[in-house]
């Protein structure tokens, strides 16, 4: 097992070795947690700055957590607070922060290829927290970890993804991480949120809820996302609620121990029914807990942490 | 014009207006192409020595952009025709999308004013199809048609109302000048800055489908059709465009159309590292898109080359990929690549690639140039379609620098560029 890259950009570009180390990873910053001292000094002295030019509550604060329990220093820049507004560029906003010394750069961002475009101009890493509707690679590393608690390994399990899968940055990361890991994954949803293009990479499309949702091992659900369709890719959120959110009824298709997911915020009532998402089945809060592991495992190997020298680390 | 007598030996002379390709040498006396020179001319003739190039009619480029005025920080006049100069462009068409847009005869003239000034090619400026580029009012056709204007367009946008465009087309032809088209459909295309396809979903960027082109394409055929009007649709990307346009040409329908460089050597595939420097419009398209227009232009659907030199700065170009202004620069890299796609690859003969970026585009624009014959201006240019070369953004005489090509190898490049019997660049210096 091992890791050699600066940046997390994406899941496309992890091999299916760097996506188990850092599982791996998880599993033990998983394991301090539960702690009563929650806390490890695997980045002491080093200062990790949020840049979030997109609103976010759950990946920030996650973020804000993951970097406090390696005892690392954290700052959080919002977009409407940054000299963004005032016209500087995001090289030079990027620059900027290196220049005050800081050691890792988690960046939210409206427009896809931000991270990646970073990643070229900056010597310190760069952890991509979602770009536009390109990828989101520490919400799909926490979903499929949580996946691999419930369900073991993932191999020839059925995923179904249901939802605006077009503008979803959780679904495209999802795609790469679970066709990696062997899961047979289904995108469903109305035809014009789930373009038949999608088969090209591997991954079912379905537009009938009942075969999509039929024999599933996890259904994960996204948010209609209003604000980044450009004009009505469906008539109303009502007749979407008909005809693809998920009740009891159409839940009862899954097989019986199937997980329900969502990465939030959720719409209650919208794509999911409000019991539904409190049931037992649900895993939507579970999906956030594993999320500080998960984003503590990123920022310690992007800045050079083992998965070797954790073992000793975990047992101070 | 100084009384100079102009002696080009020994190179191969193609000149494909005339079917001509020999070697031998060419003629000019005072800025037009002689048979020959008589002994007190030969005697005095600046001589110029084309052993192992070939010698062409100086190359036409309908679709530039100079910025100028309003823009000058990306290129001027001045920038651009030394651009073109460099490129063996002898004759330039500009676009009207300046700041504030060429929407009347007094920008127009501003336009002459400095062209007669700084130009080191022949420009020729187009007009807009309506005031301010905004497809709401028709813009003085009349007067820009009679301030000098070689063609109208709104290029960069596309007149999305069909009662204005067929009446800006029926207006137009009443004095034989040209509309030309930027096919995109406003509605399909918005906030979308690449193709829409396998790249666009795995990329997470907003895709511009080919049928937002198709759409207009088809809307032009059926005006042209509907007024007898030609209408001119430029930088076709879309394969189905290509078929649109070639049945309606096969129905004897006044259809033109141009094609780029670009989208005759790259695919949207290109766009896999987020480079801006593949943002254009319209967009880098499919292998499949690439391919039909490659058979659009052999088979003469697709008229002519033309760059749409698109030329920003590199602090504009050095953004996230949705906020970067479309477009790159061409004039300097147009010849090599064409060379490249359709001469190197064994697609088509040099002549008639030549014929591409020479007679065909004076053709759709009218004008009597891109000929060697007698008479003809002596607008010429000299080059090795074998030599290889870097291209070194630092090394571009346009003002930006975004160019595709940067740091790639091209084979074909440009020795000398003579406009009216003058040499304007020559072996990698521009005359002033």
């Amino acid at each position: 097992m091992s890791w050699t890259k600066t940046h997390l950009v994406g899941i496309e570009d992890l091999t299916l070795d760097e996506l188990e180390t850092i599982f791996r990873v998880t599993t033990s910053f998983k394991g301090i947690l539960t702690r009563t001292v929650k806390k490890v000094p695997a980045l002491r002295g080093k200062t990790v700055v949020n840049l979030f030019l997109e609103p976010s509550t759950r990946t920030r604060v996650a973020f804000e957590m993951a970097a406090k329990r390696l005892s690392a220093d954290v700052v959080s820049v919002m977009g409407s607070a940054s000299s963004i507004v005032k016209g500087e560029t995001l090289r030079d906003t990027a620059l900027n922060i290196q220049a005050l010394n800081a050691d890792i750069i988690v960046i939210r961002h409206t427009a896809a290829g931000a991270p990646a475009y970073l990643s070229r101009i900056s010597s310190i890493p760069i952890i991509n927290a979602g770009d536009g509707a390109h990828e989101h690679p520490t919400q799909a590393l926490l979903d499929c970890f949580t996946m691999r608690e419930h369900l073991g390994d993932l191999k020839g399990r059925k995923v179904t993804i249901l939802g605006d899968i077009l503008f979803s940055r959780v679904a495209r990361s999802n795609l790469w991480a679970l066709t990696k890991l062997g899961a047979e994954v289904t995108v469903a949803g109305p035809s014009t949120l789930v373009p038949s293009a999608f088969k090209h990479f591997g991954v079912t499309v379905c537009h009938d809820l009942k075969t999509a949702l039929a024999d599933a091992d996890a259904v994960m659900l996204l948010r209609i996302q209003h604000e980044r369709q450009a004009v009505a890719h469906f008539p109303s959120l009502g007749e979407y609620t008909s005809m693809f959110g998920l009740n009891k009824t159409r839940a009862s298709w899954l097989k019986p121990d199937a997980i329900i997911m969502h990465p939030g915020p959720i719409n209650r009532g919208v794509e999911i029914d409000s019991d539904l998402a409190d049931s037992s089945r649900s895993v939507i809060l579970q999906q956030v807990t594993n999320g500080i592991a998960t984003r503590m495992a990123v920022l310690y190997l992007c800045s050079g942490g083992t998965p070797e020298a954790l073992g000793e680390t975990s047992d101070e | 014009m100084s009384k100079h007598a102009l002696w080009i030996k020994n190179g191969r002379i193609i000149d494909p207006a005339a079917r001509r390709d020999e070697t031998g040498d060419l003629f000019a006396v005072d800025g037009s192409i002689r048979k020959s020179l008589t002994p007190a001319q030969k005697k005095s003739a600046e001589v110029i020595d084309a052993n192992g190039l070939v010698v062409c009619p100086g190359l036409v480029d309908i679709h530039v952009h100079l910025r100028e005025p309003g823009q000058t920080h990306k290129e001027t006049i001045a920038t651009g025709t030394r651009a073109a100069a460099a490129g063996g462009f002898t004759t330039v068409v500009c676009m009207p999308n300046t700041s504030p847009p060429a929407d009347n005869a007094g920008t127009i003239q501003y336009i002459l004013d400095t062209i007669k000034r700084d130009a080191l090619v022949n420009v020729l400026p187009t007009g807009c199809i309506t005031e301010k580029m905004e497809g709401k009012h028709l813009a003085p056709i009349g007067s820009l048609k009679r301030a000098g204007v070689i063609a109208i367009t709104d290029d960069g946008l596309c007149v999305q109302n069909n009662e204005i465009m067929r009446r800006a087309v029926e207006y137009a032809n009443m004095f034989d000048l040209l509309v030309m088209d930027h096919c995109q459909d406003a509605a399909l295309t918005e906030n979308a800055v690449m193709n829409e396809g396998d790249w666009s979903l795995r990329l997470g960027l907003k895709g511009w489908p080919g049928a937002a082109e198709d759409v207009i394409v088809s809307r032009n055929v059926i005006l042209s059709t509907l007024t007898g009007a030609r209408i001119h649709c430029q930088h076709i990307s879309s394969a189905n465009a290509v078929d649109i346009i070639r049945r309606a040409k096969q129905r004897g329908v006044r259809i033109s159309a141009e094609v780029c460089p670009h989208h005759l050597a790259l695919t949207d595939a290109c766009l896999k590292t987020y480079d801006t420097h593949f943002k254009m419009n319209p967009p880098l398209r499919t292998e499949e898109d690439r391919r039909a227009i490659i058979e659009g232009i052999k088979d003469g659907t697709l008229d002519c080359i033309a760059t749409d030199h698109a030329p920003h700065t590199d602090y504009e170009k050095d953004q996230e990929f949705d906020y970067a202004p479309f477009g790159i620069i061409g004039l300097e890299t147009a010849l090599a690549v064409s060379l490249e796609v359709l001469f190197h690859s064994g697609e088509m003969s040099l002549s008639e690639t030549l014929g591409l970026l020479t007679r065909k585009p004076s053709t759709v624009v009218g004008i009597d140039r891109g000929t060697l014959r007698t008479g003809a201006p002596a607008d010429i240019t000299l080059f090795d379609p074998d030599e290889a070369w870097e291209v070194d953004p630092a090394r571009f005489f346009s003002q930006s620098c975004n160019s595709p090509w940067n740091y790639k190898s091209l084979k074909g490049r440009v020795k000398t560029t003579l406009v009216g019997g003058e040499i304007v660049f020559n072996r990698g210096n521009v005359v002033r």
